[in-house]
Order: structure tokens, then C-alpha cells, then sequence
């Protein structure tokens, strides 16, 4: 049986150069080069992974980002998806996680019938983790979230969901939602055959007004949270060092207790 | 990659913004396979260079990557760019030289005359498994008593009247050639024969009776590297095992080109690691209360190399820009060959003086590549030939002999 996902895929200012916040808008600056969030290479992968195994169907990927950036879609495209729909506008400066999600679902319906739609759990950049629910209430599709793993058997979809102890298995039926945990696959690296390939895959562009959105539901202008004050995060503080005098592991241990990790 | 850029300010790993000469789809490639190297090849390669060999699963890798005949069209190969072949060498070679030769070797000397030169069977039995690093290959040219002048080779193939092929003579220092699937060997025919006394080519799978290469231990250079001795005892080849579409010197040469294209980039990853590992070394150790690149002659020591890394870097790119649009000449080759390995070995040499003693072990990659540009700098036309090339092209006079 064919599996068709869409995976959200963000494209975000590298992390290895220092971002910049505007203090006129108090949010990070996006006027550089954007790559794909490492968040969504594993949704990407999984998705890759899902479509192999059902023998067929293709990855479509969904992007909101602003100037027309393809720079992350390219290299989800050279991984293996087959095509995108990048939704860039002028009208989604300051959109928020709100504004984010109808936009993201109305692009996600104009990437036809998807059986599965991936996110990850949380950006890299902004890292809310509210997006994909809001967007599976906008779909009216179930919502899992935390997988670390996805079956695909007929109609269900079986998840393992990351929990504090373990994990829970959460069954849904297809089409639903899901957001993926980093780590728990390996993405593969985009191959020189795949770049060579992604120069022809198609890139959907579109705007607000060809999703059928009103402009003032999106950006500054719907944006229903507000960004009071942004402050420089306190330094962090020097580890602690632990002389190991034949006792070392006792305090790492009770150390771990402590954080409630053990 | 390990140090920051000062924001409003330059790179001090890129001063003067080369990236920016690269288009988007180059720097995919070429951040992918710098991942790949910072991945696979970085946490490992001192203990295969420490060891004196090469995994070879990495094969399989570095053929799942599309590295292994990149630049060719068809049979499995991803048909990339001249230069984003040459961006792909210059990451290997950031990691080491030894992994950069398998990649240079396997694509440039082995499949490549199998590619231009070969028939269509011979394409489709060896090019597609070469490309999925499944089937590995090697090529013959230098012989224990041949090397700078590969013309006066003893290696003969003489033509039996069934129309069989017996190849005869010993090659020397040949990467890969212990662990190659196939063999693409020169050798000279009969002067008396159809093609009279010329250099051909012949595609020789290892398992062929009277093949035999042992490996060449006690190397202090490229250890991460398989280098070996081919041995031709008789060896009895069909007639359509000659690649049929080149006789004469210009088989060979014309693969050195495509290899020494590749390494003028290669040694500019090898520069740039030791720069890079001098600077961060520089800026953590202290002597005399503060950090050693505080000192004026480190500083310049440092400068020196940037500058070296860079201008390298740029005479690459030039390379492959004149390469993809069909101009490039080999005094060209010869010029980024030479100079790019010369001062990449300055390079070395200077950071590990930097590093004082802590650049004599393979703890930091910079004795490391250190010793491997020695080979880089002998094999694919000593610095002293690509000078005679060169000494040619601009006055017209030979000075080979
Ligand atoms: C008032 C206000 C104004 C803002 N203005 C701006 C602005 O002008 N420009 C700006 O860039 N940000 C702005 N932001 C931040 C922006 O709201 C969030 O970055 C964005 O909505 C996504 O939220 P997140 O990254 O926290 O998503 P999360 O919920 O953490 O993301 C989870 C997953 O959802 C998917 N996803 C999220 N966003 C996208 C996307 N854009 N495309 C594809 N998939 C996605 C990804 O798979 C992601 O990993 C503003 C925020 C507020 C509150
Ligand atoms: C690690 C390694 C891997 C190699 N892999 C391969 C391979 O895969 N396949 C292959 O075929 N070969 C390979 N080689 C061989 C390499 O190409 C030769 O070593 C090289 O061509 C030089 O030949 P030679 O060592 O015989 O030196 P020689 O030619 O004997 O040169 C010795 C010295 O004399 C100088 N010299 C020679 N002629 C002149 C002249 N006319 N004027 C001025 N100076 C001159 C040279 O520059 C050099 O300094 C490899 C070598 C090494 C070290």
C-alpha cells in the first residue's frame, strides 16, 4: 500500500552562528541564510523510512519562511522527498505559533491527501512545541506526539511515545499528526545523487492569499501573543567537579537522584 | 568550524568570504561531506593512521555518498560539477590525505579510463559496482624502475594469435592495489605489433592467475592507506580486456589530470585542518601568563598560514571553474598541483611548530598530515615535473632530459 507524508519542516538561521534578536520586534532575526532544522531531519527520515517500507507513495514537504528560502528544503529534497510547498509572504512577518499553524495547514491541504503529516516535537529556533497539535485542531486529525518510533499497519498508525519512564503505545487512525523526537533515527546524508536530483524537483511557492487566508489572520496583524520584554539568559554557572577518592560514583549517583533522572 | 564568527566581522576561517564564491547546491554537497568526515572519518582516522590501515567499510559509505566516480555521468554515478568534486577532495582531505587518495584512486585513476576510454561491456560490468563502493579498483602506471618518466615502462603485453593478451612486469606504489576487485594496468605492446611499441591500457580483475599484490609495509606517510606492489606473472587476459578507445601515453596522462585536479583541492582541506588545529591550539595554551597566540611571532606564524589556506583555496576554485567550462589547460593542473601541495606543506610544517610538543603525536591531526603531504607531494608528477611542465609551457623548451 502507497504512504503519502507530508513532513513540516522548518528552515532556521544556522545555530553555529550566533543569532540576533531584534529588539524593535523582540524576535530572532531571519535575514541570513537558513538551513533545515536538525529538529526535522529525523521527521524527514522517518517519513523517508515509512514510504520504503509501504513499497510506495512519496514525501511531500511543508515550509513557512520568509524570502522565498528553499536552502533547508533543498537538502530535505536531496535526502529523498519528492516535492515541496514553501509558503512565503511578506504579510506572515510576525506570525505566531498560532498564525504558524493555519498557515502550515492550509499548505498541508494543498499538498493533497496525505495517509500521515510529521513534525517534529520542537523547533531548534523558537522551540514552543505547541505547532503541531494546533495544527492537527485546525485538520480535525488526531494528534501523537513524542514518537520514537512509527508503524504503519492498514489504516492504524502504532506509535511508541516517549514518556518520562519509557514508553507508551499510542495507536491512531491514518490520517493523524505526529510529532517526532530528535535522536531516534539516523538521517541519512543528503547523497550527491540526490542533490544532483533536487535541482528538479518541484518547489509549490506560494503566498496567504493563494492558501485562500485572510492576511490579517496571519502576522502581526493575528498574532494573538504578544512579546512583552527579552532578556539576556543568565550565564550558566561551572559545573561542579567531583575528585573521585574511591567515592566519585557515590556523588554522581546521589548527584542524579537529586535532578530526579534516576 | 570550531570557532565562532565574530558577528560585523570576518571569518577567521574563511577571511575572505570563499564561501560566498560558491553557489547553494556546492555548499550542500560540500557541508555534507565535511559532516561526513567530522561523522566518520575525524573520531577514527588516528588510529588507522596509527595502525596502518584503512577500514574498508567505508567503501560502502563514501559509494552510498555518491563520492566514488562523482563527477561522471551515468553508470551509477551522481554527474556532478568539476568543482564540487574538487569541494568533496578538499573536505576528504580535511580529514586525511590517505582517505582523500581511496576517493581520488577510485574515481579519478580506476573508473574514469574505464568511463572515457572503455567499451560498453566493460562500462556496465565494472563502473556501477565501482560507484556503489562495492568493487574497488587500482591503477598501475609506476614501476619499481619507471616513475617520473612513466614512458620508459618494462611492463609488456604481447598478443597471442588467438587474439589473448599476456601481461608481464611489476608496478610499484600502488594505492589500493592489495584490497582492488580490478586493475587497470599500462603497459607497452609489441613494437612490431599492431600498436606498434604503444601504451595500453588493460582492465584486469585481481583474481586473475598470475596476478598477485603484495602490500609495501614500513610507510611513515599515507598510512591510512593501502599502498602495494602489483606482480605480472603471465597473466592471460581475453582480447576485449584492453579499453579499447585510447592507445599511447595520452591513456594515462589524461587520468593523472582528472586525479591532480582533485588533490589541488585535497591539499587545501589538509592546510586548513592544520591551520585550524594551530589556531585553536594557539588560543587555549598559555606560557608566560597568557596565550601563546598573543605573541607576535605566533601571530605571524598563523597569518602565514591563513594566507597560504586561502590563496590555495582560491587557485582551486579558479580550477574548477576553468574545468567545468571546458578550458583547462594542464600547465593549469600543474600550477594548482604544485603550488597548492607545496604550501599546504608549509603549512603543516609551521603548525606543528605551533603545537610544540604536542604536534609529534597523532593526538592532534597535524603530524599527521604533515607526513601524509609528503607522499602527495611525490605521487600524481613530483613538484620537480610539474615545474618542468610548467617551465615548458611558458618558454617552449623542454627540460625533461
Ligand atoms: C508575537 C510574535 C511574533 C513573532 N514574529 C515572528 C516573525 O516575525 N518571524 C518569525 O520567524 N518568527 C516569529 N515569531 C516566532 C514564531 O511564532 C515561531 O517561531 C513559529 O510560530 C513556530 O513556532 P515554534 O518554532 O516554537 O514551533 P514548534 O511548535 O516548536 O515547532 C514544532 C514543529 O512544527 C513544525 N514547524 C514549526 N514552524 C514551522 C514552519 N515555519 N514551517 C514548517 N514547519 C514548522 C516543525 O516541524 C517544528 O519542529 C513570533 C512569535 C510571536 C509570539
Ligand atoms: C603513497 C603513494 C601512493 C602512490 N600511488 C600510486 C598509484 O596508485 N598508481 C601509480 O601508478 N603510482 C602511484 N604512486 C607513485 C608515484 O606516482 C611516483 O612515486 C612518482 O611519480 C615519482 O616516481 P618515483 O617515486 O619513481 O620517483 P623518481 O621519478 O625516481 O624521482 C626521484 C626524484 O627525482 C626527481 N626527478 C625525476 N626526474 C626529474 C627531472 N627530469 N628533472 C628534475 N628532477 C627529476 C623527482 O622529482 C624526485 O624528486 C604512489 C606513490 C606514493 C608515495
Amino acid at each position: 500500500m502507497a504512504m503519502n507524508i507530508v513532513v513540516c519542516v522548518k528552515q532556521i538561521p544556522d545555530p553555529a552562528d550566533p543569532g540576533e534578536l531584534d529588539p524593535n520586534t523582540k524576535t530572532l532575526k531571519r535575514d541570513v541564510k537558513l538551513i533545515l532544522d536538525e529538529a526535522d531531519s529525523y521527521g524527514v527520515e522517518m517519513a523517508l523510512q515509512l514510504v520504503d517500507a509501504a513499497g510506495g507513495g512519496e514525501v511531500t514537504l511543508v515550509s513557512m519562511a520568509p524570502d522565498d528560502e528553499v536552502g533547508g528544503i533543498r537538502t530535505a529534497l536531496a535526502m529523498g522527498a519528492a516535492k515541496a510547498v514553501l509558503v512565503s509572504d511578506e504579510a506572515l512577518v510576525g506570525s505566531d505559533a498560532l498564525g504558524t499553524a493555519k498557515v502550515l495547514a492550509k499548505a498541508i491541504e494543498r499538498a493533497g491527501d496525505a495517509d500521515l503529516v510529521i513534525t517534529a516535537t520542537e523547533s531548534s529556533d523558537g522551540y514552543t512545541g505547541t505547532v503541531p497539535e494546533q495544527v492537527a485542531e485546525l485538520l480535525g486529525l488526531p494528534s501523537i506526539t513524542f514518537a520514537k518510533s512509527i508503524e504503519v499497519d492498514g489504516n492504524t498508525i502504532k506509535v511508541k511515545r516517549q514518556t518520562e519512564a519509557g514508553y507508551d503505545d499510542v495507536e491512531a487512525p491514518t490520517p493523524a499528526v505526529i510529532s517526532v523526537t530528535a535522536g531516534v533515527v539516523e538521517p541519512r546524508y543528503p547523497s550527491f545523487k540526490g542533490i544532483m536530483a533536487a535541482k528538479s524537483k518541484p518547489v509549490d511557492e506560494v503566498t496567504v492569499a493563494d492558501l485562500g487566508l485572510d492576511a490579517d489572520a496571519v502576522g502581526w496583524a493575528g498574532a494573538r501573543q504578544e512579546i512583552v520584554e527579552i532578556a539576556t539568559a543568565e550565564t550558566r554557572e561551572a559545573g561542579t567537579i567531583i575528585e573521585d577518592e574511591g567515592e566519585g560514583y557515590a556523588q554522581i549517583v546521589d548527584f542524579l537522584a537529586d535532578l530526579k533522572v534516576i | 568550524m570550531s570557532a565562532e564568527r565574530i558577528p560585523g566581522e570576518i571569518d577567521p576561517e574563511d577571511v575572505l568570504n570563499l564561501d560566498g564564491l560558491l553557489s547553494d547546491e556546492e555548499l550542500l554537497g560540500r557541508d555534507t561531506v565535511r559532516r561526513f568526515v567530522a561523522d566518520k572519518v575525524l573520531p577514527e582516522v588516528a588510529d588507522w593512521f596509527d595502525d596502518g590501515r584503512f577500514p574498508l567499510e567505508m567503501a560502502r559509505e563514501f559509494g552510498d555518498l555518491g563520492l566514488l566516480g562523482m563527477h561522471l555521468q551515468g553508470y551509477g554515478c551522481a554527474g556532478t560539477s568539476a568543482t564540487q568534486y574538487g569541494l568533496a577532495c578538499l573536505e576528504l582531505e580535511a580529514g586525511d590525505s590517505g582517505v582523500r587518495s581511496f576517493v581520488s584512486v577510485q574515481g579519478s585513476l580506476a573508473m574514469f579510463p574505464i568511463w572515457a576510454f572503455g567499451s560498453e561491456e566493460q562500462k556496465q560490468t565494472w563502473l556501477p559496482g565501482m560507484a556503489a563502493g562495492e568493487l574497488i579498483g587500482c591503477f598501475g602506471l609506476t614501476e619499481p624502475d619507471s616513475g617520473s618518466d612513466p614512458g620508459s615502462m618494462r611492463t609488456t603485453a604481447r598478443r597471442e594469435a588467438s587474439g589473448d593478451w599476456i601481461i608481464d612486469g611489476a608496478k610499484m606504489w600502488i594505492t589500493n592495489g592489495s584490497v582492488a576487485d580490478v586493475a587497470v594496468v599500462w603497459a607497452k605492446t609489441d613494437p612490431d605489433g599492431p600498436d606498434e611499441g604503444k601504451v595500453r591500457g588493460f582492465v584486469i580483475p585481481t583474481d586473475t592467475p598470475g596476478f598477485t599484490a603484495p602490500i609495501i609495509h614500513r610507510k611513515v606517510s599515507l598510512r591510512a592507506s593501502v599502498t602495494s606492489e602489483l606482480v605480472l606473472e603471465s597473466v592471460r587476459l581475453p582480447a576485449d580486456a584492453a579499453l579499447p578507445d585510447v592507445v599511447g601515453m595520452r591513456g594515462p596522462l589524461s587520468c593523472l589530470n582528472e586525479a591532480r585536479f582533485g588533490i589541488a583541492f585535497g591539499a587545501v582541506g589538509a592546510g586548513r585542518a592544520c591551520y585550524e588545529a594551530a589556531r585553536d591550539y594557539a588560543l587555549e595554551r598559555i606560557q608566560f601568563d597568557q596565550p601563546i597566540a598573543g605573541f607576535q611571532l605566533t601571530q605571524r606564524k598563523l597569518v602565514e598560514m591563513m594566507i597560504k589556506v586561502q590563496r590555495a583555496n582560491l587557485v582551486a576554485l579558479h580550477l574548477g571553474r576553468l574545468k567545468d567550462q571546458g578550458d583547462l589547460a594542464t600547465p593549469q593542473i600543474s600550477f594548482a598541483k604544485k603550488d597548492n601541495v607545496r604550501n599546504a606543506l608549509e603549512v603543516a610544517r609551521e603548525a606543528r611548530s605551533v603545537l610544540g610538543a604536542n604536534g609529534i603525536t597523532t593526538e592532534y591531526p597535524v603530524i599527521r598530515h604533515m607526513n601524509n603531504l609528503e607522499s602527495v607531494y611525490t605521487y600524481e608528477g613530483t613538484n620537480e615535473i610539474h615545474t618542468l611542465i610548467l617551465g615548458q609551457a611558458i618558454t617552449g623548451i623542454s627540460a625533461f632530459s
